[in-house]
């Protein structure tokens, strides 16, 4: 591929996927919002995967928190200002991952996964057993915030297609920022860590102070997603903190290939089409129920034979030789 | 509290941290000597429970039914070490982490489609159905203090395996390095088939054991395996003592924690091991 179309690649999917509402309107269109949720939490979670060589089994922990901020900021029957909701649930977001990556990042390897999950999981027993966000039955998000500038309403997002449009702007300037972000001598000091700790550690790089920086700003964006992901249901319970849904950004992101910032977005919509076809009753019949045992096996066969994803594939298609991982 | 209370407390603590200890002491081994991370022993857990219910309700034993069911999971080990695990030994943890996620999906609706998806109950022996006085009012079940002395012998057995026997020190080799142990003639694959094998039957077994007490239920798996987790950090990777003193502590700080400070009892696990993070990061047993 030239490079002059690899890089206006990016505006003519974001500008393709804008036109999307004015040829459909109902199912598929929110079925697209849900991948571009998902993509933001895939991006978000390949910052630390792909970029930083850390490997986070906790990662819904963000996506839930922000999720129940939401729950909790919406006044009943009121809708709640996306002006300092969604900064307040990213807030949130960060400095619960601050905390928490203060001490998980003591650990390397596979205490690293563990602790991560670990955490997760005390999240979710907080909203599990506690009547903070409704127990185990979860709570109801009843009105959706507004985006309003004065009196005037701006954007109305009980509109399907409105709330599309907010989604995608946001999943652009996730990627756009990440982009940023991992081109700068900070994205570049992420790599040299994720290849080598010690020799970056020599160079005398404070690589802990790294790490906590990438780990909070990934689960701040994890947060966008989470938010965005409430609104959308209009529902919340304690299972988006579960670790199955650590597990399914996980796999979006190695499915996509990790480390390729559009291999997250590749693998979410793959993810999700293959749960959308996969539990179609109309095909499978009463093996529909049973989807999971499917998907269980794909993501095992993924496991051992796809490890650079499907970014890795199209790569091997175009030749071209995908840069050597250097893990451990 | 009074006495009685508190013995009891106490003995029902020791008893969940030993049966944890089984499903842990599994965890650890494979991590500390084959360097894999399986999320997928929950999963060992779940089978067990389920293989005791479905054969006790066909054989009307529970005896006979964990007799019978050991040797399946003890194949059904060697079969996923085999096919599977052996794929991974060299791969990152990453891929680890995905495969096992991917196993636990395939248990739980394999489990869905052969046993269904309801809750069941498995009965106590009826030779063990009794209960010992304590004091006046207040008595202890005999099944719970058997499950105790069973997982206690079985940890002597496994210690005595693996510090005392011949077998024992060729794991402990392998897991300090495994070429070294290849080129002076030991079949380490072997050894790494038994391993695995050792530990998938160790969490079925307490699965197996723990059905009588505890509804036999689908997810019951992932309970425990956070829970060990958690075992695991708090001992350190790969330490078999470890994997001991930290299930005691963990079973019970959960134990008197449900009866003293119910609201925030599911926590109290979670904030030792952060405690212990900070304190040391490598588990109160494990190397530096």
């Amino acid at each position: 591929m030239n490079s002059r179309l690899t890089r206006f690649l990016p505006y003519l999917v974001v500008g393709l996927l804008a036109l999307f509402p004015l040829v459909e309107s109902t199912f598929y269109l929110q079925l697209l919002t849900k991948v571009l949720i998902m993509a933001i939490f895939a991006m978000s979670l390949d910052l630390l995967v792909g970029y930083t060589g850390l490997v986070s089994f906790g990662h819904a922990a963000y996506f839930g928190l922000a999720g129940y901020a939401l729950a909790l900021m919406t006044p009943g029957y009121e809708a709640v200002s996306l002006w300092w909701s969604l900064p307040a649930a990213i807030a949130i977001c960060a400095l619960f991952a601050l905390i928490t990556g203060m001490l998980v990042l003591r650990t390397r390897g596979i205490y690293f996964i563990m602790v991560t999950m670990a955490f997760a999981q005390m999240l979710y027993f907080v909203f599990h057993d506690t009547k903070l966000g409704g127990g185990s039955d979860g709570a109801y998000i009843y009105a959706k915030p507004s985006m309003k500038l004065g009196d005037v309403e701006l954007v109305n997002l009980e509109k399907p297609a409105q709330f599309y449009w907010l989604v995608l702007f946001l999943m652009a300037a996730t990627y756009a920022l990440l982009q940023r972000i991992l081109g700068s001598s900070f994205g570049r000091a992420l790599l040299g860590i994720k290849v080598n700790e010690h020799r970056m550690r020599a160079l005398g790089f404070p690589v802990f102070r790294y790490q906590l920086a990438s780990f909070t700003l990934a689960g701040s964006l994890a947060g966008i997603s989470g938010y965005l992901a409430a609104m959308q249901y209009g529902f919340v319970n304690p299972e988006i903190l579960s670790w199955h849904q650590s597990g399914a950004v996980l796999m979006m992101v190695i499915l996509g290939g990790m480390g390729t910032l559009y291999g997250a977005v590749i693998g979410s919509f793959a993810f999700i089409m293959l749960q959308e076809v996969l539990s179609n009753q109309a095909w499978f019949g009463a093996w529909a129920k049973h989807w999971q045992l499917a998907m269980g096996i794909l993501i095992m066969l993924v496991a051992l034979y796809l490890p650079q994803g499907l970014a890795g594939l199209f790569a091997r298609f175009r030749s071209k030789p995908m840069p050597e991982s250097a893990d451990e | 509290m009074d006495f009685g209370f508190f013995l009891i407390q106490l003995l029902n603590g020791l008893q969940y941290g030993l049966l944890l200890f089984l499903v842990a002491s599994g965890l650890t081994l494979v991590f500390g000597i084959m360097g894999i991370i399986n999320l997928a022993h929950g999963s060992f857990y779940m089978v067990g429970a389920y293989l005791a219910w479905s054969l006790a309700s066909m054989t009307g034993n529970l005896a006979t039914a964990i007799l019978l069911a050991i040797p399946l999971t003890v194949i059904l080990g060697m079969a996923l070490e085999r096919l599977l695990f052996r794929h991974l030994y060299a791969r990152d943890h990453l891929y680890q982490v995905l495969l096992t996620y991917g196993l636990i999906l395939v248990f739980e609706e394999l489990r869905s489609l052969i046993w269904g998806d309801d809750v069941h109950g498995v009965a106590v022996p009826a030779l063990l159905n009794a209960s010992i006085p304590l004091t006046d009012n207040l008595s202890y079940p005999v099944y719970r203090l058997a499950i105790s002395g069973v997982c206690l012998l079985l940890a002597a057995a496994l210690y005595f395996l693996i510090q005392k026997t011949r077998l024992g020190m060729m794991i402990r080799a392998g897991a300090s390095n495994r070429e070294m142990v290849q080129s002076l003639g030991i079949d380490i694959k072997l050894i790494y088939t038994l391993v695995f094998a050792l530990g998938v039957a160790l969490a079925a077994f307490a699965g197996m054991i723990n059905a009588p007490l505890s509804s036999v239920t689908p997810n019951m798996g992932s309970h425990v395996l956070i829970i060990c987790f958690v075992v695991v950090v708090i001992g350190g990777i790969g330490s078999v003592k470890g994997a001991m003193a930290a299930s005691l502590l963990i079973g019970l700080a959960e134990t008197f924690g449900q009866v003293l400070i119910p609201e925030v009892a599911g926590m109290i696990v979670y904030v030792l091991m952060a405690v212990v993070l900070v304190w040391r990061p490598t588990g109160l047993f494990g190397k530096a």
